[in-house]
């Protein structure tokens, strides 16, 4: 049977088992919007910026371990989708993000809302495509879905121009397909492993370190067990914080410009390092050539390129997460290093990351969160709200925690937090976001009205852009240049910190709130915080922002200076 | 910091150079020379790269270009016999008879081929490594002052037999 582009489109995402699209419509896509029109299998979700769209379908996809679906049309609807598109892709977050295009014959004449978005995405995604003609649709969406997913999951890009969508051909859309030059990696080597573990089994000092691909992998249990046999101390990125419950008596921290001191030591003082789904990025790693200096490094990963690229390893394996654990425990056994657990132990005593403060705090006020919420999904945005987050949420199986951790997004914690929501409306779901943030896509709070969604938005407001302030304020001399968000014209030049005098800030989030439809509570008092979150989780059909106004000059402690070691940490300031 | 010569297997598509050529200029390689062309299937597209890196980045460069959907093969020239050849177009202009006369001997001695001339201007093909071909050039410079326009076609190599 003959049918159009479109409607093969739509055949494409039942096939792929997609039940929630993030759409804006536009002139180029059209066609594929009507041929969605009036069905009730996929359901469509109207975000008001196409921005907020594709951090919506990311934070879906992450919580919901699924491939999260786009689509926008041509033009600066595309464009609009870049910042997303690098985001996910960063992160390794499957998304297919569908783009409507000008009709073939006018490709390349500038036409109205044409632009190359192919060209445009093409080094911040896994693939990019146009379609070309109506036969290989079918084919290029399967393609789409397959290569989003496996290996190293990542972003796919497919542009497809409005006549294509409108043309008439085949119907059939492919069950499998075979792509020559991408062949994810499937297997282990034995070798390696055994390799790793006669390491392992030789040290002192043995560490994991977990990654956020140990998170993607959804290894979370087997690396649990994998600690529980071995007996092996572990430390994470931010982005494989909750691999492994926080509570875990092994587990030490995250490591990093951040991170907990004992975890940071652990790393510098380890003899060997087991690291699973970390590309070494320099955020954790510090200084370069300092990093686990005194360590044989074991290094699994999924993708190859990840491999020595920004520390030389001694034993790689190119893997799978869940794979390579599953056979290290298959081989593996329980180590003796009770000494280095114990000096582990008491530095994990001696530098706690909770630090002795009243008021009402960053901290205080995750803890709250800990202590309220059972089934929960934390999404941060970018900034000290992030870094407070990684450092005090505690997560577990029932506890997830989602976040830009490679791109550092800021925009991305209110849109994302509406993804998780949709994909898990039996959990709660806060968003934790710095006033700076919060703004780049606020406009999300009517789309979490009209979907009678929930979820509970924490502004942490300091009236800055804290952390590049934090920055100013320790290695730039107290120069606030252009961080104050409660700057106004009136303002005097120079400004080295926040006084009497500072003008009100703007907007008021909770009148902002109101008029969007969504509850606005004003926190500023540590007293006020539990009855905040109680109240919010009372109003269950529309989105509650609760504004949080936190110590203007809060910082973010423990932090390891710019081009220093791990070891060399900023305890207080 | 290193030559070193690589081979890829393409897909024969729309925007595959575009990628390799954009990841050498987002990621800072420094990439010598490249040449495309079609294969016997026509559906895949051969590529000769020419590079410079130290050994860990040529490890990483091999490694992007492997993840990348469209790159089906990628072969390192390092311990493979090859040859190696490169096109050079030369047009030597303002020639006086006695520089016409130099170049006819020039390019017999060097096995360089002249395939037009007039009374003033010589336009010769060298079909010669890339190294030679540079040898040519400073040859040429040596005894020459005339200015010389210079189209040089990038490497090919294939594998010995």
């Amino acid at each position: 049977m003959e049918i159009t582009g479109a409607q093969l489109f739509v055949k494409a995402l039942r096939k792929e088992e997609v039940n929630i699209l993030f759409g804006y419509p536009g002139g180029q896509a059209i066609d594929l919007f009507d041929a969605l029109y009036g069905q009730s299998d996929i359901e469509v979700i109207l975000p008001r910026h196409e921005q907020g769209l594709i951090h919506a379908a990311d934070g879906y996809a992450r919580s919901v371990k699924k491939t999260g679906v786009c689509l926008v049309t041509s033009g600066p609807g595309a464009t609009n989708l870049v910042t997303g598109i690098a985001t996910a892709n960063y992160d390794s977050v499957p998304l297919v993000c569908f783009t409507g295009q000008v009709p073939t014959h006018l490709i390349g004449n500038d036409a109205f809302q044409e632009v190359d978005i192919v060209g445009i995405t093409r080094n911040i995604c896994k693939y990019a495509v146009t379609v070309r003609n109506r036969q290989e649709l079918g084919t290029i969406i399967k393609k789409a879905f397959y290569i989003a997913a496996t290996g190293k999951p990542g972003v796919v890009v497919v542009d497809i121009p409005k006549d294509i969508q409108q043309e008439y051909g085949d119907d059939t859309y492919p069950n499998t397909v075979e792509i020559r030059g991408y062949k994810p990696s499937v297997t282990v080597h034995e070798g390696q492993i055994k390799k790793a573990l006669t390491a392992l089994k030789q040290a002192e000092r043995p560490l994991f370190l977990v990654g956020g691909g140990v998170v993607v992998a959804g290894a979370g249990k087997e690396m649990e067990k994998l600690v529980d046999i071995t007996g092996i101390p572990v430390v994470s990125t931010i982005m494989g914080k909750g691999a492994i419950p926080t509570s875990h008596p092994l587990y030490i921290g995250n490591i990093g410009i951040h991170a907990s001191y004992a975890a940071n030591k652990a790393i510098s003082e380890c003899d060997v390092l087991c690291s699973i789904g970390t590309r070494f990025n320099d955020r954790i790693t510090g200084k370069a050539g300092t990093f686990a200096s005194k360590a044989t490094l074991i290094h699994i990963d999924i993708d190859p390129a990840s491999i020595s690229r920004n520390i030389a390893v001694d034993i790689p394996i190119v893997a799978d997460a869940k794979k390579a654990i599953s056979h290290l425990l298959e081989k593996t056994e329980s180590y003796d290093c009770e000494a280095w657990k114990k000096q582990l132990e008491e530095l994990k005593k001696l530098y706690p990351l909770a630090r002795k403060q009243t008021g009402l705090t960053p901290q205080f006020i995750i803890e709250k969160i800990n202590e309220i919420f059972d089934k929960l999904i934390v999404v941060t945005d970018v900034g000290q709200n992030q870094l407070w987050t990684t450092q005090f949420l505690e997560l577990n199986e029932e506890k997830q925690m989602l976040t830009s951790g490679g791109l550092g997004t800021m925009g991305y914690g209110l849109p994302a937090a509406l993804g998780a929501k949709l994909g898990n409306p039996e959990k709660h779901v806060v968003a934790i976001c710095g006033d700076g943030g919060i703004q780049m896509n606020i406009q999300e709070l009517a789309t979490a009205v009209v979907q009678e969604l929930p979820v509970i938005v924490c502004i942490l407001n300091n009236g800055y852009l804290g952390n590049v302030r934090q920055w100013q304020q320790m290695f730039y001399n107290n120069r606030y240049s252009s961080t104050c968000l409660k700057y106004r014209k009136g303002c005097k030049t120079g400004c080295t910190g926040p006084g009497k005098m500072c003008p009100v800030y703007t907007p008021d989030f909770v009148k902002l709130a109101e008029s969007y439809g969504a509850l606005g509570i004003r926190v500023t008092s540590e007293e006020e915080v539990e009855a905040a979150f109680k109240q919010a989780i009372e109003n269950d059909l529309a989105p509650t922002l609760i504004e949080f106004i936190i110590e203007p000059e809060e910082n973010v402690l423990p932090i390891v200076p710019p081009g220093r070691q791990l070891s060399e940490m900023i305890m207080e300031y | 910091m290193k030559k070193r010569w690589l081979c890829l297997f393409v897909e024969n598509e729309v925007g595959v150079l575009a990628r390799i050529t954009g990841l050498f200029s987002g990621k800072a390689y420094n990439l010598n020379s490249l040449t495309v062309g079609t294969t016997q299937d026509e559906t895949v597209s051969r590529v000769t790269i020419s590079l410079f890196s130290d050994d860990q980045l040529f490890e990483q460069i091999k490694k992007q270009l492997n993840r990348m959907v469209e790159v089906i093969k990628v072969i390192d020239y390092t311990d493979i016999d090859i040859y190696r050849k490169e096109i050079m177009f030369l047009k030597i202009l303002k020639c006086t008879e006695n520089d016409c006369a130099f170049l006819f001997q020039f390019s017999e001695v060097y096995g360089i081929r002249i395939f037009d001339f007039n009374k003033d201007s010589v336009l010769m093909e060298s079909i010669k490594a890339e190294e030679e071909n540079n040898l040519m050039l400073q040859l040429l410079y040596k005894r020459l002052d005339n200015p010389i326009e210079i189209v040089r076609g990038g490497s090919v190599a294939i594998e010995a037999v």
